[in-house]
């Protein structure tokens, strides 16, 4: 063991306080009795029971999800496609262009895209009469907008990565370009969707920005209500529902990281059995 | 080599000449084919023929086209000039999955997600073949590469050896008219791959499938083909059996890449059509070769001469007018069943000699630092132009 120097545990220390004593701090004042947030009234559920008979919360986190969950997979799908014409259509003419035009949602402030997301369906309503209002579909829509653009960078990399010669091989055996893409390329790079597809629903989970520009008056978010009531008070009721998004989300990436970590162990062990085998021969 | 492979070779030869009755059939024609990236040039005007039932080698050193021109069999890239024909009919823009080839990737290119035996079964599923008769295929060809008991194991649960079968396994499966293999043995340790190459020789010419194999290892093309083609910078140079482009190789590059050798360069002095004599500044006579070249007396030419087809000794020879030289033992290499001799020439021209070790006696006659005769026959010579 290299022999560490109080400069550096203190450096870590702070560096993990930093990161998460608001949220400890968080999660903590989620189960105070008291109703004003910063004072300790004791221990109690009682914002958890008050937070499952807000009607409008609840409402909003059920939006959100149908949200996230529509746009996630519209994301995904326009992504793959871009991903793969970047990975695998070799040079074409635009092609600088194109794979700036995927990544500029990332680097525009989100206000514009908002701005120009708005824009676009206020023209498209005068001219087609569609879409009618704005509600959920425009901010599926708009998020499906940004969120393609996560989604394609990871798609891309991972194509990038892998052995060209596999679809060569499978085309070798007689397999026509599409059924190569269903049989071969999808299957190999499904662990890449599945990442992409969580990262959108994540991505279009707490966004508040372009949300606000393409959400009409009976769709309002999850992060829209809380943003708006946290402006008329702190209640410890937003503390309850933070604390429940802290604790899915930390079980989703620890179950994550066990079948990964699973998976893994078993690759290692049948690597190991082989190896054992071919000495014997 | 078996004597089924040696009867082929000598059919290959009667029907390149033309004089034999039973007149082989041209499996694979490639037909003053180019193929160009841009402005660079990988496979340029290359024109060959391979017959039914060979195992033809493609040799040459790194970036020379091979997989280039590989490619363009399997289909993965269309000429830019030229016509491909195989069993008969143009293939130059077939798409790979209607050709009647099979390839054998270099990095194996083995379905990760699928076991061995659905990997062996990809091709067969594409013809859509009765499932009965595809798991009965699946199954010999698993025994053939002697990968029976492993079929429900998936690729990364494979040591490298076991990879590789199951990619030869899958390539075979179909019985395409022509197996092309992309550096076959190249992952594989020294052992592994000499025993392989008995392994593949065998499967060939009992399945026999004409195999086209790309290689930059000239023993492994040696031990093989039943013909081997040079290349170098997209060109073919050469296109013999093992036994001819060792023993008579056409250019410099052919002499030199196919097996260790001497070259002496030198004005050709006399030009007769049973023989030439070359001036060799390297050595204190001229070089007498047994053969006759057509090329004008004055030009340079060059004489090569294989290390084990030279003598070495502490007398002189008895004829010392042409084809000997003296100098001095300044390296000994043993390499168990024959040693490898340097000799620094009293010119100051080094020059190889490979003798059999044929006594266990650990005082070999000659050492270092003797002054001795290196001496060869005039049949032993090849003159090169180029
Ligand atoms: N798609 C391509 N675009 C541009 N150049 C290419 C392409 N494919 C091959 N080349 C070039 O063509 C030349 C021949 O390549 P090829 O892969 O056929 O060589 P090789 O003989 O198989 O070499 P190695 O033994 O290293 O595999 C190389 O110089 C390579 O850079
Ligand atoms: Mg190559």
């Amino acid at each position: 063991m290299t022999n560490r120097s109080p400069f550096l545990i203190s450096a870590l220390a702070f560096g993990f306080a930093f990161l998460y004593v608001p949220i400890l701090l968080l999660i903590v004042f989620s189960f105070n009795e008291s109703k004003l947030v910063t004072v300790w009234g004791g221990f109690s559920f009682k914002w958890y029971g008050e937070l499952f008979q807000d009607e409008q919360l609840l409402g909003a986190a059920k939006i959100s999800l149908l949200i996230a969950a529509m746009s996630a997979t519209l994301a995904t799908l326009l992504g793959t496609m871009a991903g793969l014409i970047m990975a695998r259509f070799g040079r074409f003419k635009g092609r600088t262009l194109f794979s700036g035009m995927i990544t500029a949602p990332m680097v525009m402030p989100e206000v514009i895209t908002g701005l120009a997301i708005l824009l676009m369906f206020v023209v498209l309503e005068e001219l087609t009469g569609w879409p009618d209002g704005r509600g959920i579909t425009t901010i599926t829509i708009a998020h499906t907008t940004f969120a393609m653009a996560y989604v394609t960078i990871v798609i891309q990399s991972r194509l990038s990565q892998m052995d060209d010669s596999v679809e060569e091989a499978a085309m070798d055996l007689g397999a026509r370009p599409l059924k190569v893409f269903f049989l071969i390329t999808l299957p190999i790079i499904a662990p890449a969707l599945v990442s992409g597809w969580l990262l959108a629903f994540t991505l279009s989970l707490d966004d508040l920005v372009t949300t606000s520009f393409a959400a009409g008056p009976s769709s309002s978010t999850l992060p829209m209500v809380v943003f708006s009531s946290v402006r008329l008070g702190v209640t410890p009721k937003i503390n309850a529902l933070a604390t429940i998004v802290v604790g899915l989300a930390t079980l989703a990436i620890v179950m994550a990281g066990y079948i990964m970590h699973r998976q893994e162990q078993q690759r290692k062990r049948a690597m190991q059995r082989a190896l054992a085998e071919q000495d014997a021969l | 080599m078996s004597q089924q492979a040696r009867s082929l070779q000598d059919q290959v030869a009667r029907t390149e000449k033309g004089e034999a009755s039973d007149l082989l059939k041209p499996l694979i024609q490639i037909e003053g084919v180019t193929k160009s990236f841009g402005d660079f040039v990988a496979v340029n005007n290359v024109s060959l023929t391979i017959y039914q039932g060979e195992l033809f080698s493609l040799l040459g050193g790194s970036g020379c086209g091979k997989t280039t021109l590989l490619r363009m069999l399997a289909g993965f890239e269309t000429p830019t000039s030229g016509r491909i024909l195989i069993d008969g009919q143009d293939m130059t823009r077939v798409p790979p999955y209607e050709r009647p080839v099979n390839m054998m990737f270099q990095s194996y290119a083995l379905f990760p997600h699928m076991t061995v035996e659905q990997n062996v079964a990809f091709g067969l599923k594409q013809d859509g073949l009765p499932r009965d008769q595809v798991r009965q295929r699946v199954a010999e060809m698993l025994d053939l590469v002697e990968l029976g008991h492993l079929g429900r194991r998936k690729p990364h649960e494979l040591s490298g050896g076991q990879r590789q079968r199951v990619a030869l396994a899958r390539a075979l499966a179909k019985r395409p008219k022509v197996l092309l293999l992309d550096e076959p043995l190249g992952a594989l340790d020294k052992k592994l791959r000499e025993r392989t190459q008995l392994e593949l020789v065998n499967i060939q010419e009992n399945l026999g499938i004409t195999f086209v194999v790309v290689t930059h290892d000239q023993e492994e093309a040696m031990t093989m083909s039943t013909r081997v083609a040079i290349m170098n910078q997209g060109r073919i140079l050469q296109v013999d059996t093992p036994h001819a482009m060792y023993e008579y190789p056409n250019t410099r590059f052919v002499a030199e890449f196919f097996g260790s050798v001497n070259i002496f360069e030198g004005p050709l002095l006399e030009d007769e059509p049973g023989h030439v004599v070359i001036g060799c500044p390297d050595l204190s006579v001229p070089i007498y070769v047994g053969h006759g070249i057509s090329s004008r007396e004055g030009a340079t030419v060059y004489a090569a001469v294989r290390p084990e087809k030279i003598a070495l000794s502490k007398e002189p020879p008895a004829d010392a007018t042409y084809n000997t030289a003296t100098g001095v033992v300044e390296d000994i290499v043993y390499l168990g069943g024959e040693s490898t001799y340097l000799v620094r020439l009293d010119s100051g021209r080094l020059v190889r000699v490979d003798l059999q070790n044929q006594t266990r006696s650990s005082e070999p006659e000659l050492t270092w630092h003797d002054r001795v005769h290196v001496s060869w026959e005039h049949s032993n010579v090849v003159v090169v132009t180029s």
